[in-house]
Order: C-alpha cells, then sequence, then structure tokens
C-alpha cells in the first residue's frame, strides 16, 4: 500500500507539470477555437479529477486541490516578481507585501458583505477608482514641469491619496445603508448576500484588491525605486516587515477588528473554486506575456540590461521602472485574493517576510527572465515540496517531513552551483514564446539605395 | 552645406570635485556637417558628450541644439528631440537579440500604449510589424541582417560596432554622436565604416559629430576638426590646417616633437 500511494503520487506530480505544459502549448497553437477548446479542456481535466468520483474517493482529493490552488496562486506573485527582479532587473522583497495587502483586502470586502456590510465594496472600490484618478491627475499637472524633486512629487502624490481615501470613505459611508435591506444580516440574508451576487462581487473584491495594491506600490516605489538596486532590496525589506506590522495589530492600531490581528482572520468566505483560481491565472499569464513582449516589454528589459544605454535610447527609465513594480504588485495582489477566498482564513504568520523569500527562490529557481520556468517552478516546487517529500518522508515517522527544509535547500544550492541562471534560462515555451518574426519583405526605400555598402568593401 | 547651427556650445564647463574635465568650451556644428573632435586620452572628449546627451549635467555653460536649449532635460528627452549617440565602450543590451537592441530605439515612437499591447489591438499588430521592418531595415543596411536573432553578446567585435551605430540610427536622430567608432577595428573594417559613415549622413540627413583616435578615419571624413587638450580646445580648422598645428602635434607627441617633425 505504501509503495503503491508513493507511486500514485509521482504519477500525479508528473501530470499535473504535463497539464502545465499542455495548457502552455495549447494557447501556442493558432487559431482562436483551438485555443479556446485547449483552455476548456486544461479546465475540465482537473476539475473532473477532482469532482469524478474513483472508488471512495477522487483521482485528485483534497489535499492535492490545495496544492494546485495554492500553486495558482504562487505563480500569479511569481510572475509579477519575475517582471520586476527578472524582467525589469529590480531586486525586491516587497512582493510578499502586497501579496497580503491583496489577501486581506479582497478577504475585508467579501466578509463585509457577506455579513450585511456593503461599506467594504464601496469604500475600496470607490477609493481605488479615485486614488487612480488623482494619481493621473498629478502625472498630468507635474508633467509641465522639469526635473521635480522625486520627494516633492510624492508629496503631491500622497495628499492626493489621502484625498481620495477620505473622499472614498464619505462616499462610501453615504451609500452603504442604500444596500443595507438588500444584503440582509447574516441570520436573514438578503437577495444580494448570495449566489450570483456574491459571485461578482468576489471577483470584483479580488481585482480591486489587485488595484488596490498596484496603487500602494506606487506610492511606495515612487520614492524608492530611485535608489540603487541593492538599496532598493533593503527598503523593500523594511516594506514586508511594515505591512506584517499592520496586519498583527489590525485590530489595535488599525480600525479593523474583524481582520483580529495576531489571531487571524476567519469566515472568509471561500469563494475560490477552480474555475476561479484558473480563470485568474490564465489572465495574469497572458497579461503578462502580452506585455513582455511588446515595445513596453523590451523597454523593462533593456532598463535590466544597461541603465545608461537605455536612457540615451530616449526610453523613460524611472517610469519602466515603475511601471513594472506596478504591474508585478498587481499581480500579486490578484493572487492573494484569490488565495484568501481559497483558504478561508488569514493569519499574518503567512505574510512574514521569511515565507517572502518563497516567490523569490521560485522566480530564480524557474530562471529569472523566464516566464515558463516561473509557472513551472511554482507548481512543481509546492508538489515537490509539499506533496511529494511529505509523502515519502511521511513514512519515516511523523516528525521525518521536517527534513525537507533541510533537503530542499539542498536542492536550492546545488541548483546555484550547476545551474546558475536557473532552470530555464531565460528561455520560453509554447504561448510565452514571443511571436517569431516575419520573413521579410525587401523593403525598396533600401533595396533602392545604389551606394549601399557591401561587405568588405573598402574606401 | 551651410545652414543653420545643428549644435551650438557656448562656455561649457565641467568640474569633476576640484579637477576641471572641461572648461569654457564653444563649438558649432551646422547642418549637414561632420565633425571631429580630437585630443589625447582624458582630454575631456567623452565628458562633452556626456554633457551634450544629458548624462552629465554640465557646471555652466549652455548647449542649444536646433536653437533649443537642452538645459535640465533628462537624457531620454534629448534622444527623443533628435540626439543619439553611441558609446566608446560598446554599451549593447547583451542579452538581447540583435533585431531588439534596435527595435528598443522605436520605443519612444512606436504608436502604441500599453493597452494595445496587453488586449493585442490590430494597431499593435500594425505598428510593431512596421516598427520591425524598419529595424530590419537599418540591419540590412549594416549588413546584419543574417545575425538579426543573435544575442548581442556573441557577436564579435566589429559587428557589435555597427550593432550600436545601427541602433542610434533607429532614434530617428538628426544630430549623431560616435564616440571612437573606429576603435579596435582593423584597416579592412575602418574603410567599411568610413564609407557607411558617409552613406547615412547622405542618407539620413545627419549632422554627426565624431570622437576618434584613427588618424585615418578623422582626417579621411571629417570636415571640420576640433582638438581638445586638458579640457580646452588648442585648435580647430580643417584636417590639412589641424596636420600642420604644432600645437596639435605637441598636444599628441610632446613638447620638442613639432621642432623634430
Amino acid at each position: 500500500m505504501e509503495l503503491g500511494f508513493l507511486l500514485l503520487s509521482i504519477v500525479k506530480m508528473s501530470a499535473i507539470l504535463a497539464w502545465v505544459y499542455g495548457l502552455i502549448w495549447i494557447l501556442g497553437r493558432p487559431g482562436a477555437v483551438v485555443k479556446g477548446a485547449g483552455i476548456l479542456a486544461a479546465f475540465a481535466v482537473v476539475q473532473l479529477a477532482m469532482t469524478l468520483p474513483l472508488g471512495d474517493r477522487t483521482l485528485l482529493d483534497d489535499f492535492d486541490m490545495g496544492l494546485l490552488f495554492q500553486a495558482c496562486t504562487m505563480a500569479m506573485v511569481a510572475l509579477g516578481l519575475n517582471l520586476i527582479y527578472g524582467f525589469n532587473g529590480q531586486f525586491s522583497l516587497a512582493q510578499w507585501g502586497f501579496y497580503g495587502i491583496g489577501a486581506y483586502a479582497a478577504a475585508d470586502i467579501t466578509f463585509r458583505w457577506t455579513s450585511g456590510d456593503a461599506s467594504g465594496l464601496l469604500v475600496l472600490g470607490s477609493g481605488v477608482i479615485l486614488g487612480g484618478l488623482a494619481i493621473r491627475g498629478i502625472t498630468r499637472f507635474l508633467r509641465q514641469y522639469r526635473r521635480v524633486p522625486v520627494l516633492s512629487a510624492f508629496t503631491l502624490y500622497l495628499l492626493g491619496a489621502v484625498a481620495a481615501g477620505a473622499l472614498a470613505l464619505g462616499i462610501g459611508h453615504a451609500l452603504e445603508p442604500l444596500l443595507r435591506p438588500l444584503l440582509g444580516t447574516s441570520q436573514a440574508p438578503g437577495p444580494l448576500a448570495g449566489g450570483l451576487p456574491l459571485q461578482l462581487v468576489y471577483v470584483l473584491a479580488v481585482l480591486i484588491a489587485g488595484v488596490f495594491a498596484a496603487e500602494v506600490s506606487f506610492l511606495f516605489g515612487l520614492p524608492v525605486l530611485t535608489l540603487g538596486s541593492d538599496y532598493f532590496g533593503i527598503a523593500t525589506l523594511g516594506f514586508v516587515i511594515v505591512v506584517n506590522t499592520l496586519m498583527v495589530n489590525s485590530d489595535t492600531i488599525l480600525p479593523f477588528p474583524e481582520m483580529k490581528g495576531g489571531r487571524g482572520m476567519i469566515g472568509i468566505p471561500k469563494l475560490t473554486t477552480w474555475f476561479w483560481a484558473f480563470a485568474f491565472l490564465l489572465l495574469v499569464m497572458v497579461v503578462m506575456r502580452n506585455l513582455v513582449h511588446s515595445s513596453t516589454g523590451r523597454a523593462i528589459v533593456s532598463v535590466r540590461e544597461d541603465e545608461t544605454a537605455a536612457k540615451v535610447m530616449g526610453i523613460d527609465v524611472a517610469h519602466h521602472k515603475l511601471l513594472a513594480f506596478v504591474l508585478g504588485s498587481l499581480f500579486a495582489g490578484i493572487g492573494g485574493g484569490v488565495y484568501a477566498h481559497y483558504i478561508g482564513f488569514l493569519s499574518p504568520g503567512t505574510f512574514d517576510f521569511l515565507i517572502g523569500f518563497n516567490p523569490l527562490i521560485i522566480v530564480v529557481f524557474g530562471g529569472l527572465g523566464s516566464m515558463t520556468g516561473t509557472i513551472t517552478a511554482s507548481f512543481g516546487w509546492l508538489f515537490f515540496l509539499e506533496g511529494l517529500l511529505r509523502v515519502i518522508l511521511g513514512q519515516l515517522g511523523t516528525e521525518a517531513p521536517t527534513w525537507r527544509f533541510v533537503l530542499y535547500p539542498i536542492a536550492l544550492l546545488l541548483l546555484m552551483l550547476l545551474r546558475p541562471q536557473g532552470l530555464l534560462g531565460t528561455n520560453e515555451w509554447g504561448f510565452l514564446r514571443a511571436d517569431p518574426v516575419p520573413p521579410r519583405e525587401a523593403s525598396p526605400a533600401i533595396a533602392a539605395a545604389p551606394d549601399r555598402p557591401r561587405p568588405g568593401a573598402t574606401a | 552645406m551651410s545652414g543653420a547651427a545643428v549644435l551650438d556650445i557656448e562656455g561649457l564647463t565641467k568640474f569633476f570635485g576640484g579637477l576641471r574635465a572641461v572648461s569654457g568650451f564653444d563649438l558649432t556644428v551646422s547642418r549637414g556637417q561632420l565633425a571631429g573632435l580630437i585630443g589625447p586620452n582624458g582630454a575631456g572628449k567623452t565628458t562633452i558628450f556626456n554633457m551634450i546627451s544629458g548624462l552629465y549635467v554640465p557646471s555652466s555653460g549652455s548647449i542649444r541644439f536646433q536653437g533649443q536649449s537642452l538645459a535640465a532635460m533628462e537624457p531620454f528627452e534629448i534622444t527623443q528631440l533628435g540626439i543619439g549617440r553611441t558609446f566608446q565602450n560598446i554599451r549593447l543590451f547583451p542579452n538581447l537579440s540583435v533585431l531588439d537592441n534596435v527595435r528598443i530605439a522605436y520605443h519612444p515612437h512606436a504608436g502604441y500604449g500599453v493597452l494595445d499591447a496587453v488586449l493585442r489591438t490590430r494597431r499593435f499588430a500594425r505598428q510593431e510589424r512596421e516598427l520591425t521592418r524598419q529595424a530590419q531595415d537599418f540591419l540590412t543596411i549594416f549588413t546584419l541582417e543574417g545575425v538579426q536573432h543573435e544575442l548581442a553578446r556573441n557577436l564579435p567585435y566589429g559587428q557589435q560596432r555597427r550593432v550600436e551605430i545601427a541602433r542610434a540610427l533607429a532614434c530617428t536622430p538628426r544630430l549623431l554622436l560616435l564616440d571612437e567608432p573606429a576603435a579596435g577595428m582593423n584597416p579592412n573594417e575602418i574603410g567599411t565604416l568610413m564609407e557607411l559613415i558617409h552613406f547615412i549622413r547622405d542618407r539620413f540627413d545627419l549632422t554627426i559629430l565624431l570622437i576618434e583616435h584613427q588618424m585615418r578615419v578623422v582626417m579621411g571624413i571629417c570636415e571640420q576638426i576640433t582638438v581638445l587638450d586638458f579640457g580646452e580646445v588648442i585648435a580647430r580648422g580643417t584636417p590639412r590646417e589641424i596636420q600642420d598645428n604644432p600645437k596639435v602635434v605637441e598636444a599628441y607627441l610632446g613638447k620638442g616633437a613639432a621642432g623634430a617633425a
């Protein structure tokens, strides 16, 4: 039985990795119909494996599905970090903080909603919209002036954000009583408290949480990204610690009793189904892929390659650093929202800065600047570490699984010694590769140039 | 040939701490001219280039490009205004393909935004096709079309220099600054390079200012030469005038050499 169980675990792990590669491959095939069918098939295979009874159990049990959900959210967070660190070259530890911000923000919206209080959605929703408008307006305003000191700009943005927040609080509390009868109470839920409206609120909550994390990252990144890479890394470490401290004290120094501080937030509706986890992962993958393989993506990479050369190529280096940082945080925030509604319980311990190294390790392991590597590493890492090693070591005794935290750093050390560029380097696979450059038709402008120098021609 | 001044520098001075790298430098380059800037090592030539392209802020003096002052402008704004440059120690994007190196220079006028890219709109497809075609045109001029998918760091030195010039041209400059374009090239490659510089000047209606140590290049293609020593202009004129100037010979070969030569 033990050997059979072990074999089954290995088969499952391989099958999941094959599934990831299959998804990336089918999305790279030409034709919208093929892509659509591929997406549907990839979704359905897992959905069936988790629901179809196989004897007295299902092929993927709750434990496997837990790993799968975590791998999906980890892939979103790590993809965002790869954009910041792998593609843009800015070493950041703040990703985990934005993940936490996204998780708590999304959880607060749906938690309040299901307990008959629409203020979470209204305040945060109008807050991110007003905040976005404020950032846009101030950016327009600052464009009239040259060489504005970054701290002056930051002060303006901060004032704008505070004003937007205050206005959002006002709007939220003014509108909230209108929705109260429709929501009912937790004893007598109203028409909007469940079913389709709740699903809609969930999706909105995840997206709002992502945008909220992105706007926080804009305010944080604006002054801090002007630091050199090492100093930037240290500043981001400070950010994670600040966020974590605020979480631990969310019921004392922050006015959020429902987050229950260090005891952890319980009772978050578990709304993340496989459909939503898959959909959000797909969204992040496609957005990231399309961005990387565009002129903006090339500009982002050029900043990593050589900042001075990028400036002289007419690229606004500061703008592109900020863009990569904000988009990376957006993905982290979305990942956090998905995670909170899968797990149903948020503890500040989850967002400790030490655990924040996990996405960093995944990105380096998969290859800096490889989306395929990051996605593979996210799934492989969870299934190897939490799945396979736990199962194998579990056979040796109840305390033995702890050994995986010895084996896994050793594996990391070996990889860094043998393949420092990570598993995939900067290679991409299937749909994550750039579109092929079309064969070039002879350009009349150049072909007609009579004095075009030939190779080897001398003066 | 003669026309409005494309580049007009007056009293340009740069201090690094107590060191005066450039002092009171004046230069006027008129439209379509091929001007040279020469001088011994450490004379301040590259410092002047760095001030023109905005990487260094001048301690005093003014730089005007097509009548517009470049004071307080960011390097990327200066490039977008129409000044392209290359570097003495090649600064390509090493881990990107040759084609991408050139396509990056199109970013400021790519003609589509982040949203177009994410949604893969038709404008994205059209603009991307167009800028790829233009980038490939530049590569063809520099006979690099065969290596467009190679990583820039894998190219031999001479080809890397050509990629850098192609990339600077893709910024669609009016004024091109070339910092020692012939460094490390063999005589055969230098010949091709000189022909190329003439060709791109005429083809793209450029004004070119170049720093060079290879006297063959400077004397062969420059129409006006400024000689710099210890941050100060010691001579200016046509190649013939410069060659006969005893001060120039002294700066290059040392005191007493002028009499011997």
